[in-house]
């Protein structure tokens, strides 16, 4: 589900982006009121947790494994908003470090994993757990479908982004993507249900109470609510008629071919004293070819006349 | 998330599987027969001497950023300019000293989600070039299409070589001011700090509990020797199982947090993040900026004006 | 007269009602090296968290002439050096360099007069050399001599250890021991190695069940075995 940069076009990526940060600054803010000073520890911590604990992983079947992406844990260990801040942690460094999801499609990622994942964990949890009266059985089964739910309802996210893209079309990505992760969500509850009845046993005041935050968590219970809403009617919408998210595929192509006039200076400009297209294009290709070469080269050399000093 | 990892009857040596998915290693640890390897491998940087390790992290990451942006906002069908990036990319990679292979081998790791992009190819309209059916279906290969799949796999080919060159050749604490630089507020930049810092310890903290995990559950050497049967109990019982071992991870966590916060309490700490003033870029290093960014801005317009 | 640290009458127990502390008191002397000692749950580390008010019991604590309270917290964190147990709860930064000057930045110094803190602090410990390296990366015992740099760059008065030779392998142990012989510091050290006492600290304070149940010289204290067994200590 960590979109590497390249499937976004520029325009969905800089939304999500500006989406992720408004969200994230809000988050920030409500954190640093919740927890005060010992925010940054208690959650760099979690943060070191939640992405040592994405390694480890157990394996389904023929070579393939499981892991936790762990976004409703947190939601479940610290409430939400500080949730929204460890997975941001999380999944930032993933991307800066390890390249697992682009930095430019950051915004996204973040989006889907930190904040929708978070938000629909809240609202499946929340409700469930209040709805099982804090019976013991119903942490667990409220466990695993916020877990579930979050990785399903993200990844409809996620489809939905690269078809907005135009990258894959809806009626190809929203199966694909939902059909994967309805799967991998099973892990994902598996794997949290096991994290929680460990720490059921263990630390019974750090799950057993009813959701952890029911201060300003209406807001995220909300927000919860409404992505699922969204997301799970938009989806088989979309998918049933691709035309249409291709239609605003389309419109966002016209939006960024709306600024070509601003620099169509010179029109039909190819290269200069060529007239046909095809060739001035394959020139430009032999061209570029030849530069690359003579960078590529110089460095080369430059590197190794340097070394001996070096 | 589950990510997938093909770990099949020819593994790859553990090393390479580290270095392509540090992911990975757990899963490595606890087979059995093989060797433990120590968690350094997690740290992508490749302490070397050249030019781009040298050259300060914030101007670094801006000419990733504004590589993988340029990437980005280059029209489909700008071939040419995309091999001046590429040319771009691959200087970086030469002068670094990490080496073509090595970064081209890490890129690798992105290629799988480019099966996302492969419908491109079956539904752009456009001239046939190619027919075959597949089940019920009949798929045509357009020739449109598959150069708007190439389009977006070169764009993401290219990106990932830039974040891979920024961090092989950066050091966390450099990326850490980096993000200062940049104003990513300070409160969000010491938690990724105390996340690096405290993701080695909690990550061998995790080793030693597979261990654990490995010396008391009995698996059997070859599957021969139990035919039939699958090592290690059932998918809910394995699931559990690591599901415990993330709870514990977690209290852990929450413990060492509170002992850190009691540390840092110690010596002064009041709830302000506080850190000294970065130093302003050295004149090189701006010039170095000024140079890519123009360079990368040429290649935009370029882009743009030619092929937009 | 001046005392370094004086506590009268600590009383304090934990949240779920386990009472730690059952009316400790005692003084120390500035420059006198004290050691700590008695079972685990003794009351020890509870006793050195409150040297500096990160807990806060019932009775009276005065850290070099002042009394702990509110408006002397800041100063009196300064003044006691805590070294915790476990050094990777102490090297909380990237590198050796950020943590050493965590307390100098918090104590709101100017940035050259915390670079030369650094420097001194580390050179007091051996570890000039290592200022640029990533804490993970450091042996247990270089860990233990960075955590109480971290301290000395604040020019505490008082220094209080918690454990400082537990996990450390042989020749790192007796390098620490060199080395905390070597600082001029009033030293309060909860520990179960009795032969650093032995060497290394002339008084002994044991606690057990939240009390003091024997404060005196550490020699006199050592050759009476039915005391140490009483309260599950063994002679080195």
């Amino acid at each position: 589900m960590h979109i590497p940069d390249g499937f976004l076009s520029t325009l969905v990526a800089i939304i999500f982006w500006v989406s992720s940060i408004v969200g994230l600054a809000y988050a920030l803010r409500r954190t640093g009121k919740d927890l005060g000073e010992r925010q940054v520890p208690l959650m760099g911590v979690l943060a070191a947790a939640i992405f040592a604990g994405q390694m480890l992983n157990f394996s389904v079947t023929g070579g393939t494994s499981g892991h936790l992406l762990g976004a409703a844990l947190a939601t479940i260990l610290v409430g939400p908003w500080p949730a929204v801040v460890v997975m941001t942690t999380v999944v930032s460094v993933q991307a800066l470090v390890f390249q697992d999801g682009g930095l430019l499609a950051l915004g996204a990622n973040l989006f889907n994993m930190a904040i929708i994942g978070v938000a629909v964990s809240y609202f499946v949890y929340a409700s469930l757990r209040r709805m099982t009266r804090g019976a013991s059985w119903g942490l667990f089964a409220s466990g695993f479908a916020a877990a579930w739910s979050s990785i399903f309802i993200a990844s409809l996210a996620a489809a939905l982004q690269l078809a907005l893209s135009g990258t894959t079309p809806a009626n190809l990505a929203v199966p694909a993507m939902g059909g994967i992760h309805a799967l991998i969500g099973v892990g994902e509850g598996l794997i949290t249900v096991g994290a929680l009845a460990f720490l059921y046993a263990t630390r019974r005041e750090m799950v057993g109470a009813a959701p952890a935050a029911a201060k300003g968590g209406r807001g995220v219970w909300a927000l919860g609510l409404g992505i699922a809403l969204l997301l799970s009617v938009l989806s088989p919408l979309a998918s049933a008629h691709p035309d249409g998210l291709e239609w605003v595929a389309e419109q966002e192509g016209f939006l960024e071919a709306a600024r070509t006039p601003l620099f169509n200076l010179i029109p039909d400009y190819v290269l200069p004293g060529v007239s046909n297209e095809a060739l001035a294009t394959i020139l430009a290709g032999i061209l570029g070819t030849l530069i690359v070469f003579g960078v590529v080269v110089a460095v080369a050399y430059l590197r190794r006349s340097g070394k001996p000093a070096a | 998330m589950l990510s997938l990892i093909f770990a099949g009857a020819g593994s790859p040596p553990l090393e390479s599987l580290l270095r392509a998915n540090p992911r990975a290693l757990l899963g490595a640890v606890v087979r059995p027969g093989r060797p433990l390897v120590h968690i350094h491998f997690l740290d992508p940087y490749r302490p070397l001497a050249s030019p781009v390790h040298d050259l300060d992290g914030r101007v670094k990451f801006i000419l990733a950023v504004a590589f993988i942006l340029t990437v980005s906002l280059t029209p489909f069908g700008a071939w040419p300019v995309y091999l001046l990036l590429w040319s771009i990319a691959l200087s970086a990679e030469i002068l670094s000293g990490l080496g073509v292979g090595y970064v081209l081998r890490r890129a690798a790791l992105a290629l799988p989600f480019v099966l996302a992009a492969i419908p491109l190819a079956f539904t752009t309209p456009g001239t046939p070039w190619l027919e075959f059916p597949l089940g019920p279906w009949q798929l045509t290969l357009t020739l449109d299409g598959l150069l708007r799949f190439a389009n977006v796999a070169v764009k993401s080919w290219l990106s990932v070589q830039a974040a891979i060159v920024l961090a092989s050749s950066t050091e966390f604490r450099d990326l850490l001011l980096a993000m200062r630089a940049v104003r990513i507020p300070r409160l969000l930049v010491a938690m990724f700090g105390l996340m690096w810092r405290y993701l080695f310890v909690l990550v061998d903290e995790a080793v030693r509990l597979m261990r654990a995990r490995s010396a008391r559950s009995g698996i059997a050497r070859r599957p021969a020797d139990a035919p039939g049967r699958r090592p290690g109990g059932s998918l809910a019982w394995r699931a559990k199982v690591a599901g415990g071992m993330a709870g514990n991870l977690f209290l852990r966590a929450v413990d060492r947090s509170d002992r850190i916060y009691v540390a840092m309490l110690s010596r002064g700490y009041d709830g302000e993040v506080r850190s000294f003033a970065t130093q302003p870029v050295p004149p090189g290093a701006r010039v170095t900026l000024w140079i890519g960014l123009a360079l990368l801005g040429l290649l935009w317009l370029g882009g743009i004006l030619v092929w937009g | 007269m001046h005392h370094s640290i004086e506590v009268k009458d600590l009383t304090f127990s934990y949240p779920d009602g386990h009472p730690a502390l059952r009316g400790v008191s005692f003084s120390i002397a500035a420059g006198e090296k004290v050691a700590l000692v008695g079972p685990n749950r003794a009351g020890k580390s509870t006793l050195l968290l409150h040297l500096n008010g990160i807990l806060r019991g019932q009775g009276a604590i005065a850290v070099c002439g002042q009394p702990l309270s509110e408006a002397t917290l800041g100063a009196i964190r300064s003044a006691v050096g805590m070294v915790f147990q476990d050094p990777d709860d102490q090297l909380f930064s990237l590198t050796v360099f950020d943590d050493v000057a965590f307390g100098p930045v918090y104590q709101g110094l100017p940035e050259a007069e915390v670079r030369g803190r650094v420097e001194r602090a580390l050179a007091e410990v051996g570890m000039s050399d290592r200022a640029t390296r990533v804490s993970h990366h450091l042996s247990g015992g270089e860990k233990k001599r960075i955590a109480i740099a971290t301290v000395l760059s604040m020019q505490p008065e008082i220094l209080a250890l918690d454990e400082p030779t537990s996990g450390l392998d042989p020749r790192a142990r007796r390098g620490l021991i060199r080395l905390l012989g070597e600082l001029p510091m009033t030293m309060l050290v909860s520990t179960h190695d009795l032969r650093m006492v032995r060497e290394l600290l002339p008084r002994t304070i044991i606690l057990d069940g939240g009390l003091i149940v024997a404060d005196g010289p550490t020699a006199e204290l050592l050759r009476d075995p039915d005391l140490l067994h009483a309260h599950g200590l063994e002679l080195p």
